[in-house]
């Protein structure tokens, strides 16, 4: 295998396994659906801040199983470690997966959690961490991460430089539905590096056919009908390259390499007329790709090894123009990029909003900074230094946004105590009389309800002497105090008069007790549905009032310390800006130059190659004549 | 491509002007294809290339560390941003009196959501237009807070309104309005929608 190919073939990984749909039916909390709905968008900043909050306050509630998060706490646990990951906080998202492994958790939980842990090790490059964390898979495993268990065993193993052990585990899981096109390709790349490209090339030719319309299965299919055709161009079977280079899409990601690499196959088979075809098309395309440059100087090539020199020395001269026309870009691109241009393009909002983002940075003919980004773009380590900056700019933008959003908080507070401070002294004068007289009525109305239980025990009708009775009463007690020192015969008739007026009086109480008794329940009962009312209307009062000064209370120290967390935030985050987007300058600064050589090179080559066919079309001509 | 190769394959072809013609084609034309070649070699490795040269020279323990902070003021930067969540909803949302309304659809729904209303007392409260990666992921489950306001204690109307399109590209929508109840609490009112398979959408209140 050529270092050439051997530094093209790369394993496919397959992406990161998505947060789980929670169905409608099943969800039982909100903010966990809530979560879920920014990380279905790829917010993963939103869904791990509101995910955060979540768990955090589902663990600070004293009966955590009644929280309605308590239904979804292993999976919003591991959400929060997915989250992380998306959000490329790899260090954190290790911390929260290894949190839940240390935890009393069952078999399938903690089998899912080392599966994960395995994963952001070799995401990070740590392939041997990576094989331990799975080594400790065991007993029951959940169904749906069987398989990406096994894939990402046979990606581990071809890290650490074990392809055979690699594709014993790839061969089993060539049925899987999930890992379609991914374990296809990879077995055959296992094979390759195992030293078996006999085996190899019937593999990766099941690969460049592999059925199903997606993006993904698409780009791994031309992706592998790529190699495919590189690894038989390299073996001088020239005929099947080309049949493994034509099955790759005209507009995939895969096309320009593949028309090019199909030319090469046919003009390597002395098949100039043939290699026209994939030149032509390709010449045609945007000339910033570097494969159209170079096919922009193979295709006069092959006209010329036909011998038609006369078209060779036009798409010569078209090539010097063509070029000059690259150089011009990529000085002007060099230039504004010394002019702090590009991380200004980098970051414009317009462009980020749509999902092809990096495509269309090209396309913009005012952003000449980016021209030649595209081969960068595909570097990973070059992708993380861009990612992270954007993610700086999304934070630096957030906390800008914070800072006026605690000036308009506290302008907001500002109002409301103007607002209330007027207000509120006699508002809670008037409260404090009306309280105090609710709490003496209520007071009576105890003192009533004890006394009714207390004569359920000891009846005392005279306690439910009606008003008459009463004033009565009080004049016969008059009338027997001023009957007492008498001692004539009328006034013992009177005294008799006294006795039996109190004897109705006692008869009325005595005979109707238990019916006063039952309608002073009643009265009672009823009074409790006003009280209860008016306890009501007190509490909501309560509350009002307490949110009045809630409103404009107590926010002074948590602002104050929230401006000077977020200001010291921004001057960290513009430290690392300045250090992330030097990075990213000098890298494209570099990479620009190095096109520019080359594209130097080419006009050279093509400018000598012009004059070359101008010649011999000449001489023919002259022959002609 | 090789910088060096490619500057004596020019100079070379600089001394070929000088010599017989024949002779000179052939050589160029063996040049151009070896620098081609050359080229389509180099070019192959792509991206490759591309990263053993950020390897090389942006140092990759700088892009290392640089990492590694960024990840340390992201973490930083989601602290400050729960803190400013709650201190948020302590000023503008008193639990006494809020109230949030959430949409989700029902399992299995493929039409399409254009837009949902909101009305709240028959005031309006919330009309949002989804696009597609919003409908996609309450396709997938998630479930949008589409409104977050305060109101008093006591009873209340809701009235919700949605417009779409199903499957087969007719039109689908409907209003349904249903009380709630407000208490001391803060009220959660979450709202399930259903295509039916006619042009009459389900509108359905949640209990939580």
């Amino acid at each position: 295998m050529s270092a050439v190919l051997a530094r093209y073939i790369v394993i496919a990984v397959a992406a990161l396994l998505p947060a789980r749909s929670v169905m409608g039916g099943d969800l039982r909390d909100l903010y966990f659906g809530e979560a879920l709905y920014y990380a279905f968008q790829g917010h993963y900043f939103e869904a791990l801040e509101r995910l955060d909050a979540e768990v955090a306050q589902h663990y600070g509630v004293d009966e955590p199983q009644l929280d309605s998060l308590h239904y979804h706490i292993g999976q919003a646990e591991f959400d929060v470690g997915d989250f992380e990951l998306n959000y490329r906080m790899h260090h954190r998202a290790g911390r929260a997966i290894k949190a839940v492994l240390e935890a009393n958790v069952d078999e399938p939980v903690r089998n899912e959690a080392a599966f994960r842990l395995a994963r952001i090790h070799f995401q990070k490059g740590q392939p041997d961490d990576a094989l331990h964390a799975l080594d400790g898979i065991r007993g029951r495993i959940p169904e749906d991460i069987r398989d990406d268990i096994e894939f990402l065993r046979a990606n581990v193993y071809m890290a650490t430089g074990r392809p055979s052990d690699a594709v014993d585990v790839l061969r089993d899981l060539q049925g899987s539905e999930g890992l379609k096109g991914f374990s296809t390709y990879n077995l055959g790349i296992a094979l390759l590096q195992d030293g078996r490209p006999q085996e190899a090339i019937p593999q990766l030719d099941r690969a460049g056919q592999v059925g199903g319309g997606d993006q993904a299965t698409l780009a791994i299919r031309d992706k592998s009908n790529l190699v495919l055709g590189t690894l038989l161009f390299e073996a001088s079977e020239f005929g099947p390259a080309q049949q493994s280079l034509d099955r790759v899409r005209l507009e995939g990601p895969f096309s320009n390499q593949a028309l090019l690499r199909a030319g090469w196959a046919d003009a390597s088979a002395a098949n100039f007329q043939r290699a026209l075809v994939p030149w032509s098309i390709l010449a045609e395309r945007e000339a910033t790709d570097s494969a159209v440059q170079e096919a922009i100087l193979a295709l006069p090539y092959a006209y010329s090894k036909l011998n038609v020199h006369g078209r060779a020395a036009i798409l010569y001269g078209r090539a010097v123009d063509v070029f000059g026309q690259e150089l011009d870009k990529v000085d002007a691109s060099i230039e504004s990029i010394a002019r702090g241009e590009f991380l200004k393009a980098l970051v414009r909002e317009e462009i980020r909003q749509d999902k092809d983002w990096v495509i269309r940075l090209r396309s913009l003919p005012e952003a000449p900074e980016t021209f030649y980004l595209m081969a960068l773009m595909a570097s990973h380590d070059f992708q993380t230094a861009l990612q992270n900056y954007l993610d700086l700019e999304d934070m630096r933008k957030r906390l800008v946004s914070w800072q006026r959003g605690l000036d308009s908080f506290e302008d907001l507070i500002r109002l409301r105590r103007q607002y209330y401070e007027p207000l509120l002294p006699e508002i809670d004068r008037q409260f404090r009389k009306l309280d105090a007289q609710m709490r003496l009525r209520l007071e009576q109305r105890k003192h009533l309800d004890q006394r009714l239980q207390h004569m359920l025990i000891a009846p005392r009708p005279d306690y439910l002497a009606t008003a008459d009775e009463q004033r009565v009463g009080a004049w016969i007690e008059q009338v027997e105090a001023g009957l007492q020192d008498a001692g004539n015969p009328e006034a013992d008739a009177l005294r008799l008069r006294i006795r039996r007026l109190k004897g109705v009086l006692t008869w009325s109480q005595e005979t109707q007790y238990h019916q006063r008794l039952t309608d002073t329940h009643a009265h009672l009962r009823d009074l409790n549905a006003d009280v209860d009312k008016l306890t009501a209307q007190y509490d909501a009062f309560v509350r009002t009032r307490q949110a009045a000064t809630h409103s404009c209370v107590g926010y002074e120290a948590p602002i104050e310390n929230l401006r000077g967390r977020i200001g010291g935030a921004r001057e960290r985050l513009d430290v690392l800006m300045t250090a992330q987007g030097h990075v990213l300058e000098a890298v494209a600064s570099r990479e620009l130059k190095a096109r520019r050589e080359r594209l130097d090179a080419y006009q050279n080559q093509a400018r000598f190659a012009f004059a070359d066919s101008y010649d011999r079309a000449s001489k023919a001509q002259a022959q002609a004549e | 491509m090789d910088t060096h190769s490619t500057h004596s394959l020019c100079a070379l072809a600089n001394r070929a002007r000088n010599r017989q013609q024949d002779r000179r084609a052939i050589s160029l034309h063996r040049r151009i294809l070896c620098t081609v070649g050359l080229a389509l070699l180099s070019w192959i490795g792509g991206a490759p290339a591309v990263a053993q040269t950020v390897s090389k020279d942006a140092s990759k323990e700088q892009m290392q560390s640089l990492d590694e902070q960024v990840q340390e003021i992201k973490s930083d930067v989601l602290s400050i941003a729960a803190e400013l969540s709650r201190l948020e909803e302590r000023l503008l949302y008193p639990s006494n009196t809020q109230v949030a309304v959430f949409v989700s659809l029902a399992e299995g729904e493929t039409f399409r959501l254009d837009s949902v209303q909101i009305q709240i007392d028959g005031e309006l409260a919330a009309h949002h237009i989804y696009s597609f990666k919003e409908l996609e992921a309450l396709q997938k489950g998630g479930v949008q807070r589409v409104y977050t306001g305060n109101i008093a204690t006591g009873e209340h109307r809701l009235d919700v309104s949605v417009a779409g399109k199903l499957p087969g590209g007719s039109d689908f929508g409907g209003t349904q309005s249903f009380n709630f109840s407000k208490e001391a609490e803060p009220k959660l009112v979450g709202i399930t929608l259903a295509g039916q398979g006619s042009g009459d959408a389900s509108i359905q209140l949640g209990a939580w």
